[in-house]
């Protein structure tokens, strides 16, 4: 008895969380179609996807999830940071290897590399990307990333998404990257071998990309590595904006991103660390010369 | 070579007496289990016995199966930790002992893919070289380990028997194992957050699969997989149920205790079914034994609802 009322109770909660959810994505709806245009909605259907009987791939994205993700990021992209894109045009149609610098304390580099793969290149893309393993034992966490079409950085994921002809983004530079301080901004950092062995065992050509923007969204003045260890965490920045009102947003800087040409490299992904140690070199020279040209061309960090 | 009969152990469980029924109009079949076989077809011959019994030598002498498919591993939740064991480990041993004694040329032992086990690093699909981690915080699926490394060795040590080792994925029907028993509470408790993709298969193609698996030349280890892969709120959606979803510390701890009480046939550890990713590759079981899954996915999952399943 007072087991069906807990479950008729629970059952109403439901039904109540489901319409406000419904009215949610309606809101939501409308709002994109007004910030983004029509154009949004043609997109969604242009993306390939290979989707399973119950409307997801076999990694978890749903297509569902996926656009409001892609929605809130590409209100971001367009209206927050004026993102300006070049190279489009140098994007395969098929699989693809997008290997970034990582900067900006934050991986807003990541989701604005997604949202320009589908806003600024045809057909649009729904680029894949690795997360970290411990993300998984997260609530919430897990579930959006399995959704949006993140996954388990392990390589066996890697090389079956190239397989599958999608899209994936790695940043080799790592967390190193992401955490540099403000008087190594746009300075690579060392490059890790993994991406370039993927490439060459699954024959997909490396498309290097360079952000410019996300090295002064916070402006870092040190890391705190130990701190950081201590805390378990990846880095542990001093960024003396967060004491500003609002602090905690990044500044309003504008993103150029550049898509470089393909680069493809043959050869055996099993060789010495040496060999190909030398071809990550030119991968990472190509991503830096990338990088130096698009700082000189910016005329103004915010416009 | 015809006349000489296929031996199951485990004739008597939902999933042995559809693999009879499979069998025995195509060849001679003997039931092996400690159960009695009711319901039994008339050419078939049932031993009821313990395979930890030295009669069980004598049902080899007499028989001398063309073919061994071990199906007899015990799952009650409920027996003890020694019981188990015995039953699954050494019971497992004394028939690979006569299968090599008696030179049974084929030998088919149903494992499962639950011996790689929920791990949050786990490739999205994994082959059947990774490692057998299922024990590792869920020690009831230990004696399931074990029985498959067994048969691992027995592959390189007996070179004269064909050893094929099937790794199926959650299997959903009539059933009466953790997943199926699972999906038929109401409401479906889920993880607050979580929601895994998941892999299941029907025990028909389960069937469909092992029959394949006699054909000669076939041997070594195989990932058997159902229908696309789906979000575990996929399945529940498709039953028509409501989820329950708890968050895990909660849940953990409510396991525990209804554990202790005996409320519930589900220990706490299993809770990382419905939280981590343990899916499987099956492309050797496609490529080397042709096998695909026929019934779809819907009917796959709505099977454990059903009493007899005769899709």
């Amino acid at each position: 008895m007072e087991r069906s009322l807990t479950i008729k109770s629970a059952r109403k909660v439901g039904g109540l969380l489901h319409a406000l959810v419904k009215t949610a994505k309606h809101g939501v709806d409308e709002f994109m179609t007004d910030r983004l245009g029509e154009e949004f909605n043609a997109r969604l259907a242009r993306v390939p996807l290979a989707l399973g009987t119950a409307s997801v791939d076999p990694f978890g994205l749903d297509p569902d999830w996926t656009k409001y993700a892609l929605a809130s990021v590409a209100v971001l992209h367009r209206h927050y940071f004026r993102t300006q894109v070049f190279g489009a045009e140098n994007v395969p149609q098929k699989r693809v290897l997008f290997v970034a610098n990582h900067s900006g304390q934050i991986p807003i580099d990541g989701a604005l590399i997604g949202a320009s793969l589908f806003m600024d290149v045809e057909p649009p893309r729904f680029v894949r990307a690795m997360v970290e393993k411990w993300s998984q034992t997260l609530p919430f966490v897990s579930l959006l990333f399995s959704r949006v079409g993140q996954v388990v950085g392990v390589p066996e994921n890697a090389k079956r998404l190239l397989e599958r002809e999608e899209a994936l983004l790695v940043f080799p530079e790592g967390s190193r990257g992401i955490a540099k301080t403000f008087d190594q901004r746009y300075k690579l950092t060392d490059f890790g071998l993994g991406f370039m062995r993927l490439a060459m065992e699954t024959n997909t050509p490396i498309v290097p990309v360079a952000v410019i923007g996300a090295e002064e969204q916070y402006v870092s003045v040190k890391n705190l590595a130990s701190l950081a260890k201590v805390l378990r965490m990846p880095s542990f920045p001093l960024i003396p904006q967060m004491l500003l009102p609002m602090g905690f947003m990044p500044l309003p800087v504008r993103y150029r991103i550049y898509f470089g040409e393909p680069m493809r490299f043959a050869g055996d992904p099993d060789d010495e660390d040496s060999v190909i140690e030398e071809k990550v070199a030119r991968v990472r020279s190509t991503v830096q010369a990338m990088v130096h040209r698009g700082v000189r061309e910016r005329e103004s960090v915010f416009f | 070579m015809t006349d000489r009969p296929i031996l199951v152990t485990g004739a008597c469980g939902r999933l042995g007496k559809r693999l009879v029924r499979a069998l025995h109009r195509t060849s001679s079949v003997v039931g092996v289990d400690r159960r009695a076989f009711d319901d039994k077809p008339a050419d078939v011959v049932h031993e009821q016995l313990d395979v930890r019994r030295k009669k069980l030598k004598d049902v080899f002498r007499a028989h001398r199966p063309r073919a061994v498919v071990h199906l007899g591993i015990m799952h009650d939740p409920r027996a003890s930790a020694a019981e188990h064991h015995s039953w699954n480990v050494s019971g497992f041993a004394k028939l690979l002992e006569y299968v090599a004694q008696f030179e049974v040329p084929k030998l088919i032992v149903l494992s499962s893919a639950n011996v790689y086990g929920p791990q949050p690093d786990n490739p999205q699909f994994l082959s059947e070289d990774a490692p057998l981690l299922g024990g590792a915080r869920f020690s009831e699926i230990r004696d399931l380990v074990e029985v498959d490394i067994l048969a691992q060795s027995f592959f390189w040590k007996e070179p004269r028997t064909e050893t094929v080792i099937l790794r199926p994925v959650h299997i959903l029907g009539t059933v009466r194992n953790a997943a199926s028993n699972f999906l038929r509470l109401n409401p479906i408790p889920t993880l607050l957050g979580f929601d895994p993709m998941i892999q299941v298969i029907q025990e028909q193609d389960v069937v469909s699969a092992i029959v394949r698996a006699l054909e000669p030349q076939v041997r070594g280890v195989f990932n058997v997989a159902g229908p696309d892969p789906m979000p575990l709120s996929h399945a529940v959606r498709i039953l028509g149920k409501a989820a329950l979803p708890v968050p895990y510390t909660l849940g953990k701890l409510a396991m525990r205790r209804l554990w202790s009480l005996r409320l519930t046939s589900f220990p706490a550890p299993e809770l990382d079914h419905i939280r981590f990713v343990c899916m499987v590759d099956d492309k050797r079981a496609r490529e080397l034994l042709g096998f695909r899954p026929q019934v779809p996915l819907a009917q796959t999952v709505l099977s454990v609802l059903e009493e007899t399943w005769n899709g």
